[in-house]
């Protein structure tokens, strides 16, 4: 296959240099994570009424998983194209998500 | 004839050291082996699946006979004297549908025509990911290995549908099993597949080959990866689910309370069969454009080809196509109208369905305006493409009754729904697929195929598909439902049709000797068909810029885009093709 | 022949092909969860009762679990941001800790599985412990997957390093890509499975 490339098609391959300031920003995004993971289990153990317990767990772990997926996996300086196909994604997991339920819950099933 | 396909290993490649037999025939990265590989696959698998259905027929057409010295062969377990067992109906029934969508159809429209054609439409040495692509072929082989064994597993293969709704699959014997292990075979030969077409499209086109200079082709192909891609994984996860309950005794899909041959079941209950059936759907309607797509593209190219015309709303065309894959996922629900939905669900499936009628129709009407003022050549692909169009448009208008909620009621599982799916994919895409052997033939092995045999096997498909499907709607018409062992002898009202059942019988065993000179004429014209060069046809698109058969590498030299994929009778060219490739 | 855009970015897309094949190939596996959690929503909304999380499940376990993963995942990125500053034996630690940690997440998961089995609590016992050993097994078998990738490229793998960084680099961010998924899926199973 192709032999090491030079030097300037580093900077074409996925990341920048200035790596000490992403090492930085890691560092901070796994303390608010460790911070958001004890959040969520204590809340849980208020034993808040189900919908509510449901909204604000859903709520913390968006927040989570935007930070892993924004500064871990890079999300955040990303490529249109990758934009576009999660988004696309996204539209359909939510129809994925929601119409199911609301067809059983419209309809005559489970009454 | 994979040896003609890949023996053109030309000699400028000298870093590359030769390679075994197994690695260049059988393990091959190469994506035209790969190509040829899902080809031939795909085409034993629609024959197997087509005998199948000749054996189902027997019983339609004769419910009840013994069938003369077949029926004798194939055991007294599943025909005691000759005569058919419901249980090996619903057997044949059930593989028939899986076999021909997940075994024929897709392996040879996306694994055989993608793989071949495409690196070759957009410029490109292969696939992006070489080794991914062959890893996705031995899946597909392995899932169909396991396929045909169900048929010999005690109990035989499954025989609750393709569709293998819950619970009566759940309660099914082995063969169901070994149908679910099938699919998380095939369901991963499509995801690798697909992520594989999407990025060689984006990636390896050639330079100047922009998005809007596509081949229409290409763009259905690139649609159809998508649709793979994102809809398959639900029913993958639903197929763990039924394995989880007919194995480790769960209820996903089992409710409370049920009683099977007076015995009450012990399992847990609280499940919800419909969950079955909308992860099942929210893959096979995307699915059933998985199915037509490739055949769109393939009839486009040849339809533009033999009228020596650019397509007609080539523009129009491709965002029908791209809106056609983006409502093609929420529409699923229209084939479960009848399970209890409520007036607001069933309304918005109503409408997303109707909706998703539109772009199908721009781009059947753009195919049809595309031959008008034409200097057609009837050859072989191009009368294939041709007869698409009407049979299409027959399987397509009488979609729109079953996607109405109201008018679905006295249709939903009767023959007139078989009819419908069969006109689309029968003659419809299987004619597609037909059209496209011949015209990509001469560039996989540098020869032509025989053309009286060709219009032979056409003529006696074109018919015998027409006089096997047509008679199916009268018979749902009359509410004749479908998947019934006997016919409809049970039933009073079924007794006017049942005629018809001996006419669509005696359509399918014709069309089965029709098939013989398309299988003569694919391995005679191995050796003996005319000799061609790189572009027999006279077509624009760039594939044909590459040696028939490409070697290892595809083109001499590196391909560019310099225009459009259809500048057919440009005014005032020297002749009367002016190809994308050509500076 | 060579592939183009293996290890370099095709200048108008900014991407590189595996780039592209991982966020797909994460995309569909996306649609893979979703579906199992869609599954959980119809099933526990249809059902007339349903245990909350932290009276069937053991949420300390879990908890570390969750923290195990989360550490994981900052020793992954860790890897490849230290094959991009060229510190190879840092990348090997780092790995080496990822897998490590993928390991003790699936021993802990395996006391969790067999302490349940022992109380005959098994997935046919009801819909609650069906979809839960559903989903954290078909985790579980992701996290396996990761860790097999995250040794590949630990050990024989790393042969690459030597021929070509560049590409080598882009291949263990990929796996990395994967991980960070694994993980993400976690950051959503655990509350909804322990703690609602």
């Amino acid at each position: 296959m192709t032999t090491s490339d030079h030097p300037a098609d580093a900077a074409t391959t996925d990341h920048a240099v200035d790596i000490d300031r992403h090492v930085r920003i890691y560092i901070t995004v796994f303390v608010a994570l460790m911070v958001l993971t004890i959040v969520t289990v204590t809340v849980s153990r208020l034993h808040l009424p189900v919908a509510m317990a449901v909204t604000v767990a859903l709520i913390v772990a968006i927040i989570k998983g935007s930070l892993v997926a924004c500064y871990f996996m890079h999300l955040i300086s990303e490529k249109k194209l990758i934009y576009a196909v999660l988004a696309l994604t996204g539209f359909f997991f939510i129809a994925l998500m929601a119409l199911p339920s609301f067809t059983v819950s419209d309809g005559y099933w489970m009454r | 004839m994979s040896d003609q396909a890949v023996a053109g290993h030309v000699a400028h490649e000298v870093h590359h050291e030769e390679l075994g037999f197994w690695r260049k025939y059988v393990f091959s990265t190469d994506h035209k082996v790969i190509g040829i590989q899902y080809a031939v696959t795909g085409l034993l698998f629609l024959l197997f699946g087509f005998a199948l259905m000749m054996l189902m027929r027997w019983q339609l057409a004769y419910p009840g006979a013994a069938l003369p010295l077949i029926g004798p062969l194939l055991g007294e377990a599943r025909m005691p004297g000759g005569t058919m067992l419901p249980e090996f109906y619903n057997e044949l029934g059930a593989m028939h549908g899986t076999i021909m969508v997940f075994l024929g159809v897709v392996p040879l429209a996306v694994g055989g025509f993608g793989n071949f054609v495409l690196p070759l439409q957009i410029g490109a040495p292969d696939m992006a990911f070489p080794r991914i692509n062959m890893v996705s072929y031995w899946c597909l082989f392995l899932g169909g290995i396991t396929m045909l064994g169900s048929f010999f597993v005690p109990g035989g293969a499954a025989q609750s549908g393709w569709t293998s709704y819950t619970p009566l699959a759940v309660i099914a014997g082995t063969g169901q099993t070994w149908w679910l292990i099938g699919m998380i075979f095939l369901i991963t030969s499509s995801l690798l597949g697909a992520l594989n077409f999407i990025t060689t499209t984006i990636q390896l086109r050639a330079k100047g080959l922009t998005f809007m200079r596509f081949p229409f082709f290409c763009w259905a192909q690139f649609v159809t990866a998508f649709l793979l891609l994102l809809a398959f994984p639900p029913l993958e996860a639903a197929g763990v689910m039924q394995l989880m309950d007919r194995v480790a005794g769960t209820s996903f899909f089992m409710p409370s309370g049920l009683v099977v041959s007076g015995q009450a079941l012990t399992n847990a209950g609280g499940g919800n069969p419909l969950l079955w059936q909308h992860l099942f759907w929210f893959l096979a309607h995307p699915e059933v454009y998985v199915l037509i797509l490739p055949g769109m593209g393939i009839v486009a190219e040849i339809i533009a080809n033999n009228t020596r015309k650019p397509l007609w709303g080539y523009r129009s065309m491709v965002y029908s196509l791209v809106f056609l894959g983006f409502m093609s996922f929420i529409v699923w629900a229209h084939h479960m109208f009848m399970t209890g939905m409520g007036t607001a669900m069933a309304a918005f499936f109503q409408t997303t369905t109707m909706i998703i009628s539109i772009p199908s129709v721009v781009i059947l009407t753009a195919l049809i305006i595309s031959l008008w003022g034409g200097s057609i050549r009837f050859n072989t692909p191009m009368l294939f493409a041709t007869a698409f169009l009407p049979m299409f448009g027959i399987g397509g208008l009488t979609g729109l009754p079953l996607g109405l909620n109201i008018a679905d009621i006295p249709l939903h599982d009767t023959y007139y729904v078989i009819a419908h799916f069969h006109y689309v994919v029968a003659p419809g895409t299987i004619f597609a697929l037909m059209a496209g052997i011949y015209y990509w033939y001469p560039k996989a092995t540098g020869r032509k195929m025989n053309e009286t045999l060709g219009k032979i096997h056409f003529v006696g498909s074109l018919v015998c598909m027409n006089v096997i499907f047509m008679p199916m709607f009268i018979i749902g018409l009359a509410g004749v439902s479908r998947r019934l062992f006997d016919a409809g002898t049970a039933y009073a009202f079924a007794q006017p049709t049942m005629h018809w059942n001996v006419v669509s019988s005696w359509g399918a065993w014709i069309m089965a000797l029709f098939q013989l000179p398309f299988i003569f004429n694919f391995f005679w014209s191995l050796r003996n068909g005319e000799a061609v060069g790189d572009n027999p046809w006279e077509a624009t698109t760039i594939e044909w810029s590459a040696p028939s058969p490409p070697p290892h590498g595809n083109f001499l030299g590196v391909p560019q885009a310099y225009r459009g994929p259809y500048e057919y009778s440009v005014p005032g060219a020297p002749r009367d093709f002016v190809p994308q490739y050509e500076a | 022949m060579d592939i183009p855009y293996t290890v370099v970015a095709r200048r108008d897309t900014g991407l590189t092909n595996g780039k592209i094949g991982i966020w797909l190939f994460l995309a569909s596996e996306v649609m893979l969860f979703g579906a199992l959690f869609a599954s959980y929503i119809l099933i526990r909304t249809g059902a007339p009762s349903w245990p909350r999380g932290d009276t069937v499940l053991d949420v300390p376990l879990a908890t570390l679990n969750t923290i195990v993963l989360i550490t994981s995942s900052v020793t992954m990125v860790m890897a490849w941001a230290s094959l991009m500053r060229h510190r190879f034996g840092m990348f090997r630690i780092y790995m080496g800790g990822t897998i490590l940690l993928g390991l003790v997440f699936l021993v802990v998961k395996y006391f969790e599985y067999s302490h349940h089995f022992r109380l005959g609590e098994l997935p046919s016992h009801n819909n609650f412990l069906a979809i839960y050993f559903t989903l954290t097994g078909l985790h579980g078998l992701h996290v396996l997957g990761g860790m097999a990738v995250n040794a590949y490229f630990w050990g024989p793998g790393a042969k690459l390093w030597k021929t070509n960084p560049v590409w080598f680099t882009n291949r263990v961010e990929h796996s990395g890509l994967f991980w960070h998924f694994v993980d993400l899926v976690w950051i959503f199973l655990f509350p909804t499975l322990y703690l609602l």
